[in-house]
């Protein structure tokens, strides 16, 4: 955890307008995450979390200010850059899981493979972290055949396929009973420390983010409260 | 793994699919009907002037090879025909359209076109016994249901059906020459003249000879009459087929934009996931113009399954005045036309799908 960061950002700011209306989602957030590092970022509905996510994970620019992910300035990134990005730099698990419906677990693992410009297979070592993830009995299975739980844990290995720099978790138990939501919790601190998986997860539980290394407390679109 | 993708969302809704892919197949069945029917009528009228075994044709002046008015050709000129050097034998026939243009009579000297043709091939009964016997055609009995000895209305009169030939030879109605005659007004004339020569290898010789003797007056080889029978001869066919293929990639047009419009609009969580998993808009844009390049592939197919059923049903229903045939050389042109109008049709949901926003979509429930 001594090298440089992997996520960066100074004075970020995003503005959405609606109808004739600006809204400000972030005002001014920096932050610095290093390689390895499993954040937690916790705050109200409206507080800019999701925002903070989208940006990092290139899913909309900033309006201003300064977000380099894994050495890359998103600020100066086209869609195509962006779209690059999601490949294999950075990944998502949601908290409605966000599977393909109409295909297995097995596939939905393969096309994220095939998208990210590899062989559908995963490799061999990938084994290992199915059965890790408990799932590798259950791959052949459409999502409405699986639990809030598998699924879950599917768009986690689906995620973590391609070795992103990052893994980005947007509420990631907010779906799931406290005994599910308690094994994606671990699996998650599993895969940060044996794997070395840089992680940011947002959430509302005060049990979950105590998951992480730190916790960043938002608020107003502002960052008030980080680890000293 | 496209392909899988693309497949398991056309099964995900079967229903969908399958409507789409029937309403893609009615114009594919469209197109190939109306071009069948169109090389049956010709092929069907080339088949029975070649059965009739002559080498020249005399037609009346100012008709084309396509048209006949009447007869206006004076009978006379057959005996002058046959006088001709290199003649063998001329035959005069009345032709009177008993339906419409689909449906043609000829009124023949059976002991002439007999040594002219080789003679019908009876399947039942025999030629003409008396003036009110009627000798009609295989297709035609069928159509008719009639059997030897039957009576069938004709040019508003009762006919016995003496025999039933083999089809493919002069006409599908056959009356004896002078009765059509008397019947069509036209005793002493006849509608066109057929010659048979000694040698056929004469043919080019006697056809410009008579067209010197008879410069008004349309002369062909049965040859060049046979192949001046085809699609671009036929006034407006042409432009008519084009028309009906027009509207066979409209219609497929129109059916694969609002299906691929619905399927899109269902989807739109789905293809937020494809994008933040990182693909690209021309990733989005080929998953659904190959969804519908498979939809006019099976409209495609199912509408050239869907012309033969209609080709069964003409030759049950209507065998001697609907000779449609089944054109394998038109599959792949209408192929390809449903193909064009299926992938036009889904290129405005395709772009909209690769546009969507990826958070909006993702959060589309």
């Amino acid at each position: 955890m001594n090298s440089g960061p992997i996520i960066e950002t100074r004075d970020l700011r995003k503005t959405y307008r609606v109808g004739k209306v600006d809204v400000p989602a972030l005002r001014g957030v920096d932050l610095t995450v290093k390689p390895g590092q499993f954040l937690a970022i916790v705050g109200p509905s409206g507080s800019g979390k999701s925002t903070l996510f989208h940006i990092i994970g290139g899913l909309t620019p900033p309006t201003s200010g300064e977000v380099r992910v894994a050495g890359q300035d998103l600020a100066a990134m086209t869609e195509a850059g962006r779209t690059r990005l999601r490949k294999r730099t950075v990944a998502f698990v949601f908290q409605k899981f966000n599977l393909l419906p109409n295909l297995t677990a097995r596939d939905n693992i393969a096309i994220a493979r095939h998208i990210g410009g590899f062989d559908s297979k995963p490799e061999e070592s990938f084994e290992e972290v199915l059965r890790l993830l408990g799932i590798a009995n259950r791959l052949d299975h459409k999502p409405s055949e699986l639990s809030g739980g598998e699924q879950q844990r599917v768009a986690i290995a689906r995620a973590i396929v391609n070795h992103p720099a990052i893994l980005l978790a947007d509420e990631p138990t907010g779906n799931l009973d406290s005994e599910s939501s308690k094994a994606v919790l671990e699996i998650l601190r599993g895969l940060n420390e044996r794997l070395g998986q840089t992680i940011l997860m947002i959430t509302h539980n005060p049990e979950a983010a105590a998951y992480g290394h730190y916790i960043v407390h938002m608020r107003d679109g502002k960052i008030i409260e980080r680890p000293s | 793994m496209t392909a899988k993708l693309v497949l398991e969302n056309l099964k995900h809704k079967p229903m969908r699919s399958l409507l789409s892919i029937l309403l893609i197949g009615v114009p594919v069945t469209l197109i190939l009907c109306l071009v069948g029917l169109s090389h049956g009528f010709l092929e069907d009228s080339q088949r029975r002037t070649r059965g009739i075994g002559a080498d020249v044709v005399v037609r009346p002046k100012g008709t084309s090879y396509l048209t006949l008015s009447g007869a206006p050709i004076p009978q006379q000129m057959v005996g002058l025909l046959a006088g001709h050097p290199h003649v063998k034998l001329a035959m005069g026939v009345v032709n009177y359209p008993v339906q419409g243009v689909t449906l043609g009579a000829t009124g023949v000297d059976l002991k002439q076109f007999d040594q002219m043709s080789g003679g019908f091939t009876y399947l039942h009964g025999g030629p003409f016994q008396g003036p009110d016997d009627v000798i009609i055609d295989q297709f035609y009995a069928d159509e008719q249901h009639a059997h030897v000895g039957d009576r069938i209305s004709l040019l508003n009169k009762p006919w016995r059906v003496c025999g039933i030939i083999e089809g493919g030879k002069l006409a599908h109605i056959v009356f004896p020459l002078g009765v059509l005659q008397e019947k069509t007004s036209s005793t002493g004339n006849v509608s066109q003249i057929y010659l048979k020569l000694d040698d056929p290898a004469n043919t080019a010789a006697v056809v410009q000879g008579l067209k010197n003797l008879l410069p008004d007056y349309p002369i062909f080889s049965i040859a060049e009459f046979t192949s001046l029978i085809n699609v671009n001869n036929i006034p407006a066919l042409k432009e008519f087929i084009i028309v009906i293929m027009a509207i066979g990639v409209i219609i497929g047009f129109a059916v694969v934009c609002l299906s691929m419009y619905m399927a899109v609009l269902q989807r739109t969580r789905e293809i937020g996931i494809l994008k933040s998993l990182g693909a690209s808009q021309f990733f989005i844009l080929r998953i659904i113009l190959t969804e519908a390049v498979i939809l006019g592939i099976g409209g495609t197919i199912l509408g050239i399954a869907m012309s033969f059923g209609a080709w069964w049903l003409i030759r049950t229903v209507e065998p001697a005045s609907i000779p449609m045939v089944i054109v394998p050389s038109w599959w792949p042109i209408a192929g390809v036309v449903t193909l064009i109008g299926s992938a036009f049709g889904a290129l405005y949901p395709g772009i909209s799908a690769a546009r969507h926003d990826t958070i909006e979509a993702l959060a589309y429930e």
